[in-house]
């Protein structure tokens, strides 16, 4: 069995709350169910590599996202994508795989167009905890996690909501909104703690999906718990 | 803004807020309504809003800020400056406006030298409050980033302060990025600045140059942008091998502290900076650090039921860094707190930016409100651990003879009164 390669895309970038968690839960996950697995980190300095099947992509300050963006351009994430790899974007990561966002200078910069999202200003900033409920399609227990961004983000009809709030607020910045985006292989969230680890179901979801199989339970752990703590808080 | 600017001792109603103040302090202590903390500084700030400038006019004032590090480089500067006579400080942390103020109206009446630290975000408002001798700016770093949103955000709030107040002598840390290109922002030349080589073991907020966005080797010793040219300058002082301060000149001085660490050596340096341009001798200066055992329960050591507990702070990932480079050279069992409340910080992701994977062959228990948080984190480190969110329990659980508690801001409150209540 070929070991299923995770890209952990510039982390020294994306890396701003914890997200690089996410890519250590889903590598442990594979890890200790004896599944071969292999983190590859790129930074932006790097060739950005075409051979990876799940590329993940955490939150970052508005400069670094920028800086990002330039380097995912010239990339061949599309293709790439095309070709059958699976994303997993967090706040930022979510943000550069629309179509279009918003810099903190107000600046209106093109995504990658992976996500049919549009990310704008809002006029206040979200920041707290937020519970959700995935969508009927995914029918995970409940999302949990901590959302802390600037930017507001609509979807179009290519891509459906991840979940709905039930606490906090959403990609739009309202209670009740949208939380994250599902198109095809690429699955985003607003939402930090990492998401991955607060959320042990979901984790094991992505990695099915990428795997194409289902995959053996893991004995009851810590992540259970906080999972219960925190969606508890709705 | 002239109104305002008279000397507060020449006028007898200032006196008397100022005195009301006190008394406000102490009838909260009395009554035990609270530790009477910050409140003498609301009372006065409520009738005497420019309370700072007034309680400042005419003294040597020094600003301590930075994301790491403010309450023991204060501390240990403080120490320093009695060499020059009576100081006035804020020893309690307590570093907005009200913490200020309080700080001033409880000091000692005629002391002429007021060392201050003060909050990375209100630093900008402190520079423009008081007409400061010197600031000192120790590092920049991750720390509640739902409050603070960005971390680059200082360096250009910091550079505006620095050139709003352009009398300001600068001791600043040339090994952090963020730090230089704040001051860069803030001075046209180095005349006015004193660079000291204090380190900086954390560097993942400066992935890019911090001046123009230039994605360099941040990890390179020593640092420097090959597109815009921003570099560490040469140092006048330095943290030298084996915990010593070494000159610009060559010249090295054991610091022979009696706090623990690197980061308490770094902030040493920077105190030791500081206070030569103050006019204190170096040799004064390091003497009078050595007494300085803990730092407002950093670092506090106490016996308790037979056993060595040892209390650390660790707030942020840079913090925790230093910490576990600390707990590396014990060998006791290790208590982990973790809250996330507001002076905390109510998104704890960053314990994932924390390499815990250090302590796996260490005996650990994690308490706090966010026990929980910690202990996945633990968990997918590979960390054998124990939950036990109650800390008496938690220190009850512990059959060793020597303990450190390392824990975030309100945890490390908490378990500072038990074990001062303890061994009261």
């Amino acid at each position: 069995m070929t070991a299923l390669t995770i890209v952990s895309v510039f982390p020294e970038l994306f890396g701003t709350y914890g997200d690089v968690g996410n890519v250590l839960v889903l590598e442990r996950r594979l890890a200790w169910r004896g599944i071969p697995v292999e983190v590859v980190p790129v930074s932006v300095a790097q060739p950005f590599p075409t051979s990876g099947d799940l590329y993940v992509f955490g939150g970052s300050e508005d400069e670094a996202q920028e800086r990002a963006l330039v380097a995912l351009r010239s990339s061949q994430l599309s293709q790439t994508v095309e070709a059958g790899a699976h994303l997993f974007g967090v706040c930022a990561g979510l943000q550069v795989l629309g179509r279009t966002f918003q810099g903190g200078d107000g600046e209106v910069h093109e995504g990658m167009g992976l996500l049919d999202a549009t990310t704008t200003r809002l006029d206040r900033r979200v920041v707290g905890e937020v519970v959700a409920v995935f969508n009927e399609q995914i029918g995970l227990p409940r999302l949990t996690g901590f959302a802390n961004h600037g930017g507001g983000t609509e979807l179009g009809p290519g891509a459906s909501p991840l979940a709905k709030t039930v606490a906090g607020r959403g990609n739009d910045g309202l209670p009740g909104g949208p939380e994250g985006a599902v198109q095809g292989r690429v699955v985003t969230t607003y939402l930090h703690g990492p998401v991955l680890a607060r959320n042990p179901a979901f984790a094991d979801w992505l990695l099915e999906r990428v795997l194409g199989t289902p995959l053996e339970p893991l004995p009851p752990g810590p992540s259970e718990a906080l999972h219960a703590e925190r969606t508890a808080l709705a | 803004m002239a109104v305002n600017r008279q000397l507060p001792r020449d006028s007898a109603y200032a006196r008397a807020c100022f005195a009301l103040g006190r008394t406000a302090g102490r009838l909260s202590r009395v009554t035990g309504r609270g530790g009477g903390g910050t409140l003498p500084g609301h009372v006065v700030l409520r009738l005497r809003p420019m309370a700072l400038r007034e309680l400042t006019a005419g003294k040597t004032v020094v600003l301590v800020s930075g994301t790491n590090g403010k309450s023991t480089t204060t501390r240990l500067l403080a120490a320093a400056a009695a060499w020059l006579g009576p100081v006035v400080s804020n020893p309690d942390g307590a570093n907005l406006l009200p913490g200020l103020v309080s700080a001033l109206v409880a000091g000692p009446a005629g002391a002429p030298t007021v060392i201050l630290e003060v909050d990375e975000l209100f630093l900008p408002a402190a520079l423009a409050a008081t007409d400061a001798e010197v600031v000192l700016l120790l590092n920049l770093s991750r720390d509640q980033l739902d409050r603070v949103k960005e971390v680059g955000s200082h360096v250009t709030r910091w550079a505006a302060a620095l050139r709003a107040s352009p009398q300001v002598k600068v001791v600043a840390n040339r090994d952090d990025p963020l730090v230089v290109a704040a001051v860069r922002g803030g001075r046209d030349d180095d005349a006015s600045v004193v660079w000291v080589a204090a380190g900086s073991p954390w560097r993942s907020d400066a992935s890019l140059c911090p001046r123009c966005g230039f994605a360099w080797d941040a990890t390179a010793q020593p640092w420097s942008c090959e597109d815009c040219g921003l570099a560490a300058p040469a140092f006048r002082w330095a943290l030298g091998a084996g915990n010593a301060l070494l000159s610009a000149t060559g010249q090295v001085t054991p610091l022979r502290l009696s706090l623990p660490g690197r980061a308490s050596a770094a902030n040493a340096v920077m105190a030791a900076a500081a206070a030569h341009l103050l006019g204190v001798p170096v040799d004064a200066a390091l003497e009078r650090f050595q007494p300085v055992r803990d730092v407002d329960g950093r670092y506090l050591r106490v016996q308790l039921d037979g056993r060595e507990v040892q209390l650390l702070l660790a707030k942020n990932p840079a913090g925790w860094l230093e910490v576990l480079a600390e707990l590396a050279t014990t060998a006791g069992a290790l208590l982990l707190g973790i809250n996330a409340r507001t002076a905390d910080g109510t998104d704890p992701s960053w314990l994932w930016d924390v390499p815990f994977e250090q302590l796996r062959s260490r005996r650990v228990v994690v308490f706090g409100d966010r026990a929980l948080d910690l202990s996945v984190r633990l968990q997918y480190a590979e960390v054998p651990h124990q939950v036990e969110r109650d800390l008496v329990r938690a220190l009850a659980s512990l059959g060793d003879t020597e303990v450190q508690v390392a824990a975030n801001y309100t945890a490390f409150v908490e378990a500072r009164s038990m074990l001062r209540a303890a061994t009261a």
